[in-house]
């Protein structure tokens, strides 16, 4: 009786996670500057194929991958930064949403150009395979690496951002730029550089999605979505609001298609909306 | 000839903006051409009729009144459902089903409203894109009543006024999806027109101000929101009645995105930006998508890259500033 529910809760948990390693980024760089990056997913898919490539074509062992995946989105990311994002910082949210939607078209295109249409194949290696069964509950084994990448990523992001100067300059530029240019902080460079981590740390999850999720170009806006909502419900700029909203979207989306597979992915909408109208800037957001 | 207008009152102003130029009666009278020049090609023509019709509803929220909406598919498939299912059991009879469409669009449309109007910003695009993913998603749920992603079979439409039957060559099709697009575009000019548009337009600028000059914003924006998917559902039955079928993409996230493209691209906040879009975006589909229809986005992104980066007010927006130069060197 215990057992599924808390399988399904481990399952949603490590979801969850995926989620979170996806969109903190995204939350990040949108509190920061206020940019709607919806080709956000788009250097999550690329991080996602830079390990297909590395492990299928070139042989690389799954985890000499991973960091070429975070290094090449970051990169990729970083580029797109300096010669199209930064003209539209002070556009209006209509244009950032028409030029970074037309990336991701781009980045769609691109994906299936190279690669087709198909689910990429990959095949992890051994020890990441199977399950550990603890009192009756089997938790697969990927999935706990999942979980604990991520709690080791969002120590370090917390860290870093609390008790570095880096940090402080970050957190001084989400809560008032202008403020933050006041005081002689290199907003736009600080800007740059937590975009090219924040694409990275969604290449990586790119990556470690494909065991769980599959690859294939359409990736690009079927996790946006989610991405969103994690970002949207958290709260701009909140590491802390992300993982809330993403354990909370993780688990509910998995419950939801466990246990009323009829309804889809319409619980997670619902969630969504409802949560907006109760708090228009998300659960955690300070606008 | 922001210039000229300010010097007179207005009324002036709007009666000036609402004179039929000799553009716009050519532009009309042009749409008329497929029926001699491309008589093979009149079901695209009423498809591209139809995708103006939704683009021109787009345009009257996101381009006067400043809702952005990622999500306006919705009411394009409430409309194209209820025309379609309206045939299925029984009742074909096409105008009557587009006032069922518009009906339906309309009151989810007015419900909704109230929760749009309330919003802005990133908020306010995440609840219009989730209310679309909401409706696509429950229409897959209900497989039993739409079809599922089969799509909805059965719809038979009877003749217009008992006497115009749909044919093969889409003669019927256009000529009727060209009439009710005309009909709504004066609809929506009339709207602009007005001083009810007039004060839309305040409303994009600054929605704080308009309240504070009287104007109550919340409540305009319900209006045109609700005007706004009356029209996108009429779209939707016009295209359920002129295919008679009616398929899950109606509703789907790619709809939203590209009538979004189409408006951008002719230019948003003008009457003709969504019709010159939609004659441009659809033509060049049906020229190059072909077989493979995912390459055919790689250069609708290029070409959304372009328009943001060179030309933020679309291709009339550029024409107009090319004109008005040419104009002032004369």
């Amino acid at each position: 009786m215990i057992a599924p529910v808390i399988g399904v809760l481990f399952d949603g948990f490590a979801y969850g996670m995926l989620l979170f390693l996806l969109s903190v980024g995204l939350s990040v760089t949108l509190g920061m500057m206020n940019f709607v990056n919806l080709a956000h997913c788009a250097f999550a898919m690329l991080g996602g194929y830079v390990t297909v490539t590395l492990m299928n074509r070139l042989g690389w062992p799954f985890f000499a991958s991973l960091p070429f995946a975070f290094l090449l989105a970051a990169l990729v990311s970083v580029v797109f930064e300096r010669t199209l994002y930064r003209r539209l910082y002070r556009a209006s949210e209509l244009d950032q949403v028409l030029l970074t939607i037309g990336l991701a078209f781009v980045s769609v295109a691109a994906a299936a150009y190279v690669y087709g249409t198909v689910q990429q194949p990959v095949q992890m290696p051994s020890y990441l395979r199977g399950s550990v069964t603890v009192l009756g509950v089997s938790f697969g084994v990927y999935r706990l690496f999942l979980i604990g990448t991520a709690l080791a990523i969002t120590l370090l992001l917390v860290g870093a951002l609390e008790y570095t100067r880096f940090g402080a300059q970050v957190r001084a530029a989400v809560d008032n730029q202008r403020m933050a240019r006041g005081l002689g902080i290199n907003v736009e460079g600080a800007f740059a550089f937590t975009f090219a981590l924040g694409s990275g740390l969604a290449g990586l999850g790119g990556g470690l999605a494909i065991d769980i999720v599959g690859l294939d170009p359409s990736f690009a806006f079927t996790y946006l979505i989610y991405v969103l909502i994690v970002v949207s419900v958290g709260g701009l700029g909140s590491i802390g609001g992300s993982f809330a909203a993403a354990t909370l979207i993780g688990i509910s989306d998995v419950a939801g298609k466990y246990y009323v597979p009829e309804l889809g992915a319409f619980l997670i909408y619902l969630v969504m909306i409802v949560l907006l109208m109760w708090r228009p800037a998300g659960l955690f957001g300070r606008r | 000839m922001t210039a000229a207008a300010a010097a007179t009152s207005p009324h002036a102003w709007l009666q000036a903006q609402a004179r039929w130029n000799r553009t716009e009666i050519a532009f009309w009278l042009a749409t008329l051409l497929p029926f001699w020049l491309f008589p093979d090609y009149l079901v695209l023509a009423s498809q591209i009729a139809i995708t103006a019709l939704f683009a021109l509803s787009l345009d009257l929220i996101l381009g006067y009144a400043g809702i952005v909406s990622l999500g306006h598919a919705a009411f394009f498939g409430l409309g194209a459902y209820t025309a379609g299912l309206a045939a299925k059991y029984g009742w074909g009879e096409p105008l009557t089903g587009l006032m069922l469409g518009a009906l339906a669009a309309g009151i989810v449309g007015y419900a909704a409203s109230f929760i749009i109007a309330r919003f802005r910003h990133l908020a306010l695009i995440m609840i219009t894109l989730g209310m679309g993913l909401l409706l696509a998603e429950l229409a897959n749920s209900l497989h039993w009543l739409t079809g599922g992603t089969d799509g909805l079979q059965g719809v038979k439409m009877w003749p217009i006024f008992n006497k115009f039957r749909f044919d093969l060559y889409g003669t019927t099709a256009y000529s009727y999806s060209l009439i009710v697009l005309f009909l709504c575009f004066l609809v929506a000019r009339r709207i602009i027109n007005s001083p009810f548009g007039l004060s839309l337009r305040g409303i994009r600028e600054n929605p704080l101000r308009m309240p504070a000059l009287g104007a109550s914003s919340r409540a305009h924006l319900r209006k045109i929101y609700t005007i706004s998917a009356v029209l996108a559902g009429i779209a939707g039955a016009l295209l359920a009645q002129t295919t008679e079928t009616v398929s899950l993409e109606v509703l789907g996230f790619q709809r939203s995105a590209d009538v979004l493209v189409i408006l951008i691209l002719g230019g948003a906040g003008r009457l003709y930006g969504g019709l010159v879009g939609a004659i441009i975006f659809m033509v060049a589909r049906d020229q190059f998508s072909g077989n493979t229809p995912q390459f055919w986005y790689f250069w609708i992104g290029a070409l959304l890259i372009a328009v943001v980066m060179f030309l933020p007010n679309g291709i009339l927006g550029g024409l107009a500033k090319l004109s008005s130069a040419w104009r002032s060197r004369a």
